[in-house]
């Protein structure tokens, strides 16, 4: 990739829930193919900035662009075409809990393209088992475990092969082997297929196995105080507060 | 018990107040408070300096740490100095660490007090905004039921088959207790009044109509809000706590056509059939007083009933357990699309689901009547 071209901008962005202002004054750029971190303490409004790309929640304030197009500006319909072409995993997996895992995988395929029942039944097969998930095909969310329910929950947002990957914490509540499978994962995604990622979360074993750029929202300050690759800020990086977070607080 | 916590104060210096503690400092035990050293202190205004003295102290847990925090904050308000170098290694540790984190002030706007016009201007734009709501979901739900009609409606067959399940045959035993029971009620009241004029067999006629017109209805659609009702909130609600319907929104899937439409559907379609079935429910428990107890033949109850109910009444009974199939349908569904994000809220969610279904049921009842006594039927 020699020629970076932005996927998502976000221009002046502010966060609130009514009057309390979460975040304000966020200026970023997410590029195509970029495995973006959104990262920041607890509560520092990390899954509000996802809800808000994702189209379920409206910004108080500022823009956000998908290639040209103003997200937030355009018509619902506009919306619902854009976010489309995204997958997102939730922080819990937020499966259907009234369908089994094929069944869950499969509603988009069914949703959105023209494919034969049996065209379906293989592609879902394909996605389960590139998350490890082979065999569960007959189980119901409520009859696995957290993390595999996450897994399934990223086979449910690749269903379509879509242009961007949300992740929600992706190895919130994983052991460190499984977390480490979905990084491998997530850059194996990125490599074969050109996905653009956006991942939302705080553990920094990923934050630098996997991110080639970032932003950090500095909770104290409340809005963005870095932008760029995550072991370039750690070492190029001035801001205590940005230091402590990268480094754990441990003193280096 | 020996075991409590004791405190001595000293004054070593013009400026300098000791705190001596000794004994058990465990939570549960008698504790001195901080409100005796602010006693002290309030007659010694010219102590800066406060001390620690712990030699003499044998345990402790959060019971000093409470202590300790209280009188940091009595100490900060008063500015005298607070030196922890006295006291245990272990609460000294943990002190710190508690006050690590400074107290966030302004991350929750504290809840004031609010003067009685001032919340009741509140609860009007509340009640105007919840009305709002209601009204944007009825519109929604019409949007739904026209895509239907044009056959582009997204929601899978099978849910629809589920759900007529749950909300039909599973009723059966509940509505046939209920109907039952209420038929018998309604021919016991009848039967003492008609026995006074020797008209006995009148109570066929007011059963009959009673139940088929009105009451078979009103029953099953209460039954129907508790047990039905009360489940789609909760369904929804919980839905909305995992995420459920979050990812629906986001792959571009209709909620209203995926979740509401077949509740909806279901409702309306097994309602009046739940209705049939009360009338003849509540006919037979008018049929076991009246035959039972007022001696009326078997054959002359039944051609009686036969009589009096015409097809009007009972073309009104079944519309209107179809309508209030459609009203406990939708008080579930948008009580439970309404939830918010916490297991308490789907409690709320599933009340406040059951409460609209039922005065919406009394309402349409009421409105229903009127017209029908309009229209002369």
């Amino acid at each position: 990739m020699t020629e970076k071209e932005a996927h998502i901008t976000v221009q002046d962005l502010t966060m609130a829930y009514g009057d309390f202002v979460l975040m304000r004054d966020l200026t970023f750029t997410i590029n195509r193919g970029d495995i973006f971190i959104i990262m920041g303490g607890s509560g520092c409004g990390k899954s509000t900035m996802m809800t808000i790309l994702i189209g379920l929640k409206a910004p108080a304030r500022g823009k956000v662009f998908y290639g040209e197009v103003d997200f937030w500006g355009a018509d619902p319909e506009t919306r619902d075409r854009i976010i489309r072409r995204a997958g997102v995993m939730y922080q819990s997996g937020a499966l259907w809990s009234s369908m089994t895992l094929a069944e869950n995988v499969a509603l988009p395929l069914e949703t959105y393209t023209d494919l034969s029942p049996g065209q379906i039944r293989e592609v879902v097969k394909l996605k389960l088992a590139l998350v490890g998930m082979a065999g569960f095909e007959e189980f119901y969310p409520s009859e696995i475990s957290g993390g595999m329910q996450k897994r399934a929950g990223i086979a449910r947002a690749m269903a379509l092969d879509p242009e961007i990957l949300f992740f929600d914490e992706p190895s919130a509540g994983l052991d460190p082997v499984s977390a480490r499978r979905l990084d491998d994962l997530i850059l194996e995604l990125r490599e074969s297929l050109g996905t653009t990622m956006v991942v939302v979360t705080h553990e920094l074993a990923s934050i630098f196995a996997i991110g080639n750029n970032s932003v950090f929202l500095d909770v104290s300050k409340r809005t963005m105080t870095a932008t760029g690759n995550p072991s370039q800020l750690l070492a190029e990086t001035r801001d205590p507060n940005l230091r402590l977070f990268l480094t754990r607080g441990e003193k280096s | 018990m020996t075991a409590r916590g004791e405190m001595i104060l000293e004054q070593p210096a013009a400026d300098t107040l000791k705190v001596i503690l000794s004994g058990h400092w465990k939570l549960g035990g008698e504790l001195p408070g901080a409100d005796q050293v602010q006693q002290t202190l309030e007659g010694k205004p010219g102590v800066r300096n406060l001390v620690f003295d712990t030699r003499e102290l044998a345990n402790w847990d959060s019971g000093l740490l409470t202590f300790l925090m209280n009188l940091g904050t009595l100490c900060s308000r008063r500015q005298i100095y607070l030196n922890r170098d006295g006291l245990p290694q272990g609460a000294k540790k943990l002190l710190e660490l508690a006050l690590a984190v400074p107290e966030k002030k302004d991350a929750r706007t504290a809840e004031a007090r609010v003067s009685f016009l001032t919340y009741l201007g509140n609860q009007t734009v509340y009640f105007i905004r919840s009305a709002g709501e209601m009204l944007e979901f009825l519109g929604d739900t019409v949007v739904a039921v026209l895509r239907l009609l044009r056959g582009k409606a997204q929601y899978r067959r099978a849910d629809l088959g589920l759900i007529m399940q749950a909300c039909s045959a599973q009723a059966l035993p509940i509505v046939s207790l209920i109907c039952f029971l209420v038929g018998l009620i309604l021919a016991f009241i009848g039967a003492i009044q008609l026995k006074l004029f020797g008209a006995q067999i009148y109570v066929a006629d007011l059963v009959g109509i009673a139940m088929v017109r009105l009451m078979a209805a009103i029953m099953t659609g209460i039954v129907m809000a508790g047990r039905t009702g009360g489940a789609f909130a909760a369904q929804l609600g919980t839905m909305q706590v995992n995420q459920e319907i979050d990812a629906l929104k986001t792959l571009g899937v209709s909620p209203m056509e995926f979740l509401v439409l077949p509740r909806m559907l279901a409702l309306a379609l097994m309602m009046p059939l739940l209705c049939l079935y009360a009338n003849l429910m509540g006919i037979l428990g008018g049929m076991v007083v009246g035959v039972g107890m007022l001696n009326i033949g078997f054959i002359e109850y039944y051609n009686e009933t036969v009589k009096a109910v015409g097809l009007w009444n009972l073309g009104i009974g079944l519309f209107s357990g179809m309508v209030f199939g459609v009203i406990v349908a939708l008080a579930g569904c948008m009580r439970g699309m309404q939830c918010g994000r916490s297991a308490s809220a789907v409690g709320e969610a599933a009340t406040s689901a059951v409460v609209t279904a039922i005065v919406g049921i009394i309402v349409s009842t009421a409105v229903i009547t009127v017209l029908c006594n309009f229209l002369g039927i």
